[in-house]
């Protein structure tokens, strides 16, 4: 599939565009009407490239990874504009079938709950077995012998026996692995996490972590990892995208973003974290800290900077219009009136 | 819906009512609850007042046998021995309702007892009465009735308490339930320690709380009851000199072919009153179930 | 292993039921007016104060109440029930003719009510405002709403007078010949009305918990990862969520079983079934207390026995209650 496209950047293929998701807006309906829980969206992600999504719960984080894979909630949910550049194929306009194709196969993901995302009345051999039956038209021993082989790569020790195990019998980190299994089965070109360690225990996500970049270096699968926790960010990715209610805030670099925030928001999230380190922090910290709370779904898509009830740095200008995305040297672009202020 | 724009802009210190107020706010939205309750009080009410209006005596003959509707000035017509069936509808109608009503009781009294001494108490009394519970079970519920009925005699009483006796398990799971979630929650914790008896942390800290899901299962077993009697007429258990519902149907089943309005006009008054209640039931399951949520 | 002593420990429980209902079958009989004494000696017509007593001693109700229950016990443990002296054949036997054709009928209303329940919840479930499933809502009012006997009658009428394609009395045609195949036919044709009846309440729970259930799993995050695998509709909804959500179901259906057997009793009466409910009928008429007793004792048997296969069913399905005691 891959010859029959023009890549944009033809001379270098690794650092060829995989994904480019060009103003996406996605609408929720809700019962106070239709609401843009991503409000026009743009990013890229380089083949074998690593970007984070970071913000406090209900900012759309979770939403976009939905989008991707083509599994907005139903009926509520849907794509209003813009398009998924997957492979220069618009996922956006994709018939169901072939996102049933694209699915567990070019683009995986994993989710927050390890201990409810495994369905309970199978075998994890049989849900890794599945999804290579699906996809790559295994028989049934051929996708056991496969299942094995991929239980032994996320580290689960004496595979072949415990393919037979239902998730409960397992911990919540193997419980991970498993789905890190499925969601590798195949191969895939993206894999999303999200929040893939939030439920764990603070020693089991180092070795998530480690897993994820173990396996990518090995697979050369490109990484989106939703997350709240900064620290997670700083270990796994390169680039980094601040969302707040459903808005781009700041787009960069890890490094620039880190050390040189342009918006209050991002500045806020980093100074809640207090030493930010590129190990996981004991502590865990919650980025809850900014004095405030998202505003709710009803006030998404008004005409403003929604940051504005929380930010000290609020102006009549901020209550009246919505900020432009700038962008300042080497790409780090960010939605604020007032970035020259900061810093 | 519609309305809730309106509800929004209100100040928040008129939202706070009484909790009934706010329970029959939330019924009288549900618009098949508002209906059904209509239809059964119109059914009660013919029940209650109908004889008095229209004093013919059920079991009397008074007219040709097999007159259908609307002949003869018979609005229901007569069965195969000419009584009135308008009159059996109604006089029946009062004793089926009166038995489902007692017998619902009779079972709601003992499942709410077993259930709160065994979700209160726990241990060997949770053991035993939940082994006697599950004895209650596997008791096929009409045949045990039938025995009763068959070896004790077809009065009115023993027919309510064979039904009764034989109904009350759901109750009891149901109490049971609610009493061992409700009993870890910190209020109880509270009272238990602030020196509460035992007799009122069960009957005025965790039944009020508990109650809700015991209403709703409540109505519901009126309903069931009352089917419960009208098969049991049907079977001709019942008692000889009083008319019901289920007992015109089955003293006229050898004749249905003939008239099945005889047979099809207490039917769907069993019907009618058994929907009216499962739907007044399920209106006050979803009017009490959002207050659940909340606490 | 632990699975085969699982077994024997539901099994000895059930066992104790058992022993529970005949001591309770023992008490009602000693509690109803009149003993076997009265009965033979009204069918003699007639007897003597000696003549009684002489009888009570050949059956042992001279003996102290203790005894006389111990008595009682072993001989059912031996498959004694007694006598009728309607019937003029031993209770058991009699009850074992007319049992198979109880259990054809509970059975497979239960399975018909078990199947087009699920299949009518799944499909309900997938479209929650659809039209099927407003017609599962009414289905589901009507069925726990109508007196099942009723139903019964509304069939028999229709299938009698207006369409008569199904035989509306009895369960075998006696005028009718060839091979064993025609014979099962023509019962099939039989039980078509008779089940249709029973399932109806059944069918009504079913597939209003299975909506229910289904639609709770259709939410539940290992479905979202079947989605994200790339799964077919038809595999996350019949591979993926119907196990799950079919706990529930089997659950219930094993607490139905007790009401299904009543149902029964209800719906031979209407259909003229020749199963225990007719017999039950029959004896209370006849006030035949030692088959009455009998089949009490038999459909409680029933009722058990189909409680331990659904606990078992339960077993097989969810994998995280199998090894649970």
């Amino acid at each position: 599939m891959q010859d029959t496209i023009h890549h944009i950047a033809p001379d270098n293929s690794a650092d060829a565009i995989l994904l480019s998701v060009r103003n996406l807006t996605v609408e929720l309906t809700t019962r106070d009407g239709v609401v843009p829980v991503i409000d026009n969206m743009s990013f890229d992600l380089k083949t074998g490239g690593n970007i984070s999504f970071v913000g406090e719960s209900g900012c759309g984080k979770s939403m976009t990874a939905l989008a991707l894979m083509g599994l907005l909630p139903q009926p509520a949910g849907r794509i209003a504009s813009g398009q998924i550049l997957f492979n220069n194929e618009d996922l956006a306009q994709a018939s169901d079938a072939r996102l049933r194709e694209i699915r567990g196969n070019d683009i995986s993901m994993i989710f927050q709950e390890p201990m409810t995302s495994l369905n309970p009345v199978y075998t994890i051999g049989e849900q890794i077995a599945e999804v290579l039956r699906r996809h790559r038209n295994l028989d049934r021993a051929e996708a056991t012998a496969k299942a094995i082989e991929l239980l032994d790569a996320v580290h689960i020790p004496s595979p072949a026996s415990r393919i037979n195990d239902y998730p409960h019998q397992l911990s919540g980190g193997q419980r991970q692995r498993v789905m890190i299994a499925i969601a590798l089965a195949c191969e895939p070109k993206i894999l999303i996490a999200d929040e893939p360690t939030t439920a764990l225990d603070v020693t089991v996500q180092a070795q998530i972590f480690d897993l994820l970049t173990e396996l990518q270096e090995k697979t050369g699968t490109a990484i989106v990892l939703i997350t709240h926790d900064m620290g997670a960010v700083a270990r796994m990715s390169q680039d980094i995208i601040v969302m707040y209610a459903g808005r781009k805030a700041e787009q960069g670099t890890v490094a620039q973003v880190i050390r040189q925030p342009a918006h209050p928001y991002t500045h806020g999230l980093i100074a809640a974290v207090p030493h930010l380190l590129p190990t996981i922090t004991e502590e865990r910290p919650e980025l809850l800290e900014i004095p405030g709370i998202v505003p709710p779904l009803s006030q998404f898509g008004q005409n403003r900077c929604l940051f504005a009830s929380r930010c000290n740095y609020a102006t009549e200008q901020c209550r009246q219009q919505r900020p432009e995305e700038i962008s300042r040297e080497n790409q780090h672009i960010t939605a604020c009136w007032h970035t020259d202020s900061l810093s | 819906m519609n309305d809730s724009t309106h509800i929004s802009t209100d100040e928040p210190v008129l939202r706070s009512r009484h909790p009934f107020v706010e329970t029959a706010e939330m019924f009288f939205r549900n618009h098949s609850a508002v209906v059904a309750l209509v239809v059964l009080v119109t059914i009660v009410i013919a029940a209650i007042v109908g004889p008095f209006f229209y004093p013919t005596d059920p079991f009397e003959m008074v007219w040709a046998p097999f007159s259908p509707p609307g002949a003869e000035g018979f609005l229901l017509g007569t069965d195969y021995l000419g009584r009135d069936m308008l009159s059996g509808l109604l006089h029946g109608g009062r004793v089926s309702i009166a038995i489902g009503l007692a017998a619902a009781l009779m079972s709601v009294f003992i499942g709410i007892t077993v259930g709160a001494l065994a979700g209160f108490y726990r241990g060997w009394i949770e053991e035993v009465l939940m082994r006697i519970t599950e004895f209650f079970q596997v008791l096929p519920t009409l045949l045990f009735s039938m025995v009763l009925v068959a070896l004790f005699g077809a009065s009115l009483p023993m027919i309510t308490f064979a039904i009764g006796i034989v109904s009350w398990t759901a109750v009891a799971r149901i109490t049971r339930a609610e009493f061992l979630r409700i009993r870890e929650l910190e209020y109880v914790t509270a009272s238990r320690s602030s020196g509460a008896t035992n007799a009122k942390l069960i009957f005025s800290v965790i039944l009020p709380n508990a109650l809700p899901p015991i209403i709703v299962q409540a109505a519901l077993m009126v309903g069931s009851a009352i089917l419960f009697e009208a098969g049991l007429s049907f079977l001709g258990l019942s008692d000889p000199n009083v008319a019901s519902w289920g007992q015109i149907i089955g003293s006229n089943r050898p004749y249905i072919l003939d008239a099945s309005y005889t047979v099809t006009i207490p039917g769907v008054a069993i019907f009618v009153t058994v929907l009216a209640i499962s739907l007044v039931g399920d209106g006050l399951n979803d009017a009490l179930n959002p207050k659940l949520r909340q606490r | 292993m632990e699975i085969l002593t699982l077994i024997v420990k539901r099994v000895s429980y059930a066992a104790m039921l058992l022993l529970a209902v005949v001591v309770l079958n023992f008490i009602l009989i000693n509690l109803a007016p009149g003993d076997i004494a009265d009965t033979i000696a009204g069918d003699m017509g007639g007897a003597t104060a000696e003549q009684m007593a002489e009888i009570r001693a050949d059956y042992g109700l001279d003996l102290p109440l203790w005894q006389q229950l111990f008595r009682y016990v072993s001989n059912v443990m031996q498959g004694d029930l007694g006598y009728s002296y309607f019937h003029t054949q031993p209770v058991t036997s009699l009850i074992a003719e007319r049992l198979p054709a109880t259990l054809l009928l509970v059975i497979t209303a239960q399975l018909v009510a078990l199947f087009v329940g699920t299949l009518l919840g799944v499909l309900a479930a997938r479209k929650p405002n659809g039209w099927l499933s407003h017609i599962v809502t009414l289905i589901a009012l009507f069925g726990y709403s109508a007196p099942v006997f009723w139903t019964g009658i509304m069939l028999l009428i229709m299938f009698s007078l207006w369409i008569p394609i199904f035989p509306v009395a009895g369960m075998v045609d006696v005028t009718i010949e060839g091979g064993w195949w025609s014979h099962v036919l023509d019962i099939a044709r039989h039980m078509v009305l008779p089940v249709i009846t029973l399932s109806s309440i059944f069918l009504a729970l079913y597939s209003r918990l299975c909506r229910a259930s289904m639609m709770e799993v259709l939410g539940s995050d290992y479905i979202r990862t079947a989605r994200a695998k790339g799964l077919s509709e038809s595999q996350i909804v019949f591979k993926h969520a119907l196990k799950n959500s079919l706990g529930p179901v089997v659950t219930l259906a094993g607490l139905q079983f007790s009401a299904v057997v009543s149902g029964a009793v209800l719906v031979e009466t209407v259909f003229s079934w020749p199963g225990l409910g007719t017999l039950a009928l029959q004896s209370i008429i006849a006030r035949d207390t030692p088959t009455i007793i009998g089949i009490l004792f038999f459909s409680a048997m029933v009722v058990i026995v189909g409680n331990l296969l659904t606990d078992l069913v339960l077993r097989l399905i969810d994998p995280r209650i199998r090894n649970r005691a």
